[in-house]
């Protein structure tokens, strides 16, 4: 099943299973199904509940938002990751804010889903990873498909966890396959580590026998894993890829003794450079393994600049797999 | 289209006359204790505008939600009278409506919210009617904004919306000719009845402060809102008597006289003489009694769950 299979079955199944559940977005009705299909076939099942949108991404989450507020749980689609900034407002000062500042918790169930990422040729405005500019709010959940993490789970934590959230997706995923049976090719394997919010792991041989660790969002898998095999294969060099569902907050406490293991941590992310989530995740990371680290922790991410349209152009800025390839090598020499 | 109340202001049934006075007193109540430096941050009083939900008071029903905004006392006093909760959230003591993390314009209670950012209630408050809509009641969700809301790209995504999809969503507008201290004129091309045209949405401008008249006017309008679904944008033509928050008014001499000019509470006190005065009183020191309890009271408590 297709990464966007996926996401739609999970989908169906929470409007099938609860009557209160909305989804909202442009252009997200039969027959087009969205700009990227997700939401293919919703409309016709829940005519009443699956609603097609002016382009109003401020009021398509205000609405979500009012929704929430009346005990309804909605879901948002916007089409292009990048508009939410038009819904800033929204998602920062209206339903964040009011989980807490009425002095008492106040549940909203209010999912954004932002298909995001470059490597499409959409463009400077069609093509950020906008993570960071959402980071460290109170009472906003951070998280990044996966093609390891069932949505049916992951929609469900969202919604479980009342307080608003905003899935972030990166596009090259969707037409990616999901890992199943803890098997993704002829090298790798994964598992999960928490319980809480699990954190997909994959490794080689053996989960405790490995040089490098990389934690990267879900987008750049397929990336991280190009980049380790080339490593395997070529220096003999093993890498362990840690794959949170949830980007924020972060639960650290279950990945450190995997950590502390490492020779080298290396975060990556799509993201351009500057107040980056990497940066976030080491700034948790650095006083709880002080002393046992045994290098710097390395940030992989995206240039400082906005992306490109033209094919040669976009690859010069964003993480590539021999961004981390490079990356990991140089882990092995440091 | 305007009706204009007549001048001279019909005589109301005690209970309104007392929630008005209780309002202005409260208000006036505030603006003194921010002289004498017993208020944190800041606060918007609407002197001059308490008539307003005053009047629509009865139109409303328990489920319907209420969307209030920075200058929200009034809203919310003339749904609950509880000035006690209210002046403890605004000065952060025991029995705060939300334990004094809100404060004057963060205010939650039952389908009662108020928030701080001009125009965001709007998309929200479309989102609250489009849950009522489905469930079947006749109820609605009112949103007040002002004036100078207008000039917030959301208030027309949340009437496209509200058109698109019959919301049951009462648009309430306090024109009190000014935005801080910005006069209507400067930051306003049109009008509002042309807006809410644009949109096919209906549209009552009111003058005049005869809450008598407002209601009765009003009544087939809201009730048409309830049952057909549809929504509508009610615009009273009102003064702001006082300053936009404390000491801040930068009006000049004429301007400020002709809205205390048009102030019901002088109109009111010229009209029914007799019922004014021992009602005017017995508000006065109700509320100064309140503040005298409340001031009394230990700081509220927060649970901060980030803590």
């Amino acid at each position: 099943m297709r990464v966007a299979e996926n996401l739609n079955s999970a989908l169906l199944d929470l409007l099938a299973a609860d009557e209160d559940v909305f989804v909202l977005g442009e252009d997200i009705t039969d027959p087009y199904g969205g700009a990227f299909k997700v939401t293919r076939g919703l409309s016709t099942r829940f005519p009443g509940r699956v609603l097609a949108t002016p382009l109003s991404e401020g009021a398509i989450v205000g609405a979500a938002g009012g929704l929430a507020l009346a005990g309804d749980k909605a879901i948002v689609e916007i089409m292009f990751g990048d508009f939410a900034a038009l819904a800033f407002d929204q998602i920062v000062n209206f339903a964040s804010k009011s989980v807490t500042m009425y002095g008492r918790r106040v549940p909203l169930r209010l999912i954004v889903r932002c298909p995001v990422g470059g490597n499409r040729g959409y463009g400077p405005t069609h093509s950020q990873s906008l993570q960071k500019h959402f980071l460290g709010v109170p009472n906003l959940a951070l998280h990044e498909l996966s093609p390891f993490h069932d949505n049916a789970r992951v929609l469900a934590e969202m919604l479980a966890a009342g307080t608003p959230a905003i899935l972030f997706e990166d596009k090259v995923l969707y037409t990616q396959r999901m890992f199943q049976d803890g098997r993704i090719d002829d090298l790798f394997r994964y598992d999960f580590v928490g319980a809480e919010t699990p954190v997909a792991r994959v490794y080689l041989e053996r989960p405790d026998e490995y040089d490098n660790v990389i934690i990267a969002p879900g987008g750049m898998t397929h990336r991280a894993l190009t980049a380790m095999r080339a490593a395997f294969l070529e220096d003999e060099s093993s890498s362990l890829l840690l794959v949170p569902s949830r980007l924020y907050p972060f639960t650290l406490d279950p990945l450190l003794p995997i950590l502390a293991g490492a020779r080298q941590i290396i975060v990556v992310e799509e993201s351009t450079a500057g107040g980056t989530w990497g940066a976030e995740l080491a700034q948790e990371i650095y006083p709880r393994l002080w002393g046992r680290l045994r290098h710097p922790i390395r940030l992989v991410h995206s240039a400082d600049s906005v992306i490109p349209t033209a094919a040669h152009l976009e690859r010069r800025v964003l993480v590539q797999d021999d961004t981390i390839r490079a990356a990991l090598r140089e882990a092995d020499h440091a | 289209m305007t009706v204009t109340t007549e001048r001279r202001l019909s005589r109301l049934a005690a209970a309104d006359l007392d929630t008005m006075l209780l309002i202005r007193h409260f208000e006036l109540g505030l603006l003194d204790l921010f002289e004498q430096g017993k208020l944190n941050g800041t606060t918007h009083t609407c002197l001059g505008q308490e008539y307003i939900p005053v009047a629509l008071g009865p139109l409303l029903v328990d489920g319907d939600h209420v969307f209030s905004n920075h200058r929200g006392h009034g809203h919310y006093l003339s749904r609950f009278g509880d000035a006690h909760g209210l002046l403890a959230e605004i000065m952060g003591r025991q029995g705060a409506v939300c334990n004094g993390v809100g404060g004057s314009q963060h205010i939650l209670r039952g389908t009662y919210l108020s928030t701080g950012v001009q125009g965001q209630s709007l998309p929200v408050a479309a989102g609250v009617a489009l849950h009522l809509r489905r469930g079947g009641d006749p109820l609605l969700a009112a949103a007040y904004i002002g004036d100078g809301t207008w000039g917030e790209g959301a208030v027309y995504e949340a009437l496209n919306l509200a058109r698109l999809w019959s919301l049951p969503l009462l648009v309430v507008v306090e024109h009190n000719r000014i935005a801080q201290s910005t006069r209507t004129e400067d930051q306003m091309a049109g009008t509002i009845a042309g807006r809410a045209q644009a949109f096919g949405i209906r549209h009552q401008r009111i003058a005049g402060a005869d809450v008598n008249a407002i209601r009765e006017l009003l009544t087939p309008l809201v009730e048409e809102v309830r049952h057909r679904r549809e929504p509508a944008v009610v615009e009273f033509d009102t003064y702001r008597v006082g300053p936009h928050s404390k000491g801040d008014d930068s009006r000049d001499r004429p301007l400020i006289e002709e809205a205390a000019r048009h102030d019901w509470y002088r109109l009111y006190a010229e009209d029914h003489p007799e019922q004014f005065a021992p009602a005017d009183r017995r508000q006065r020191d109700r509320v100064a009694q309140i503040i005298h309890e409340v001031a009394a009271r230990p700081a509220s408590a927060w649970e901060s769950p980030c803590a």
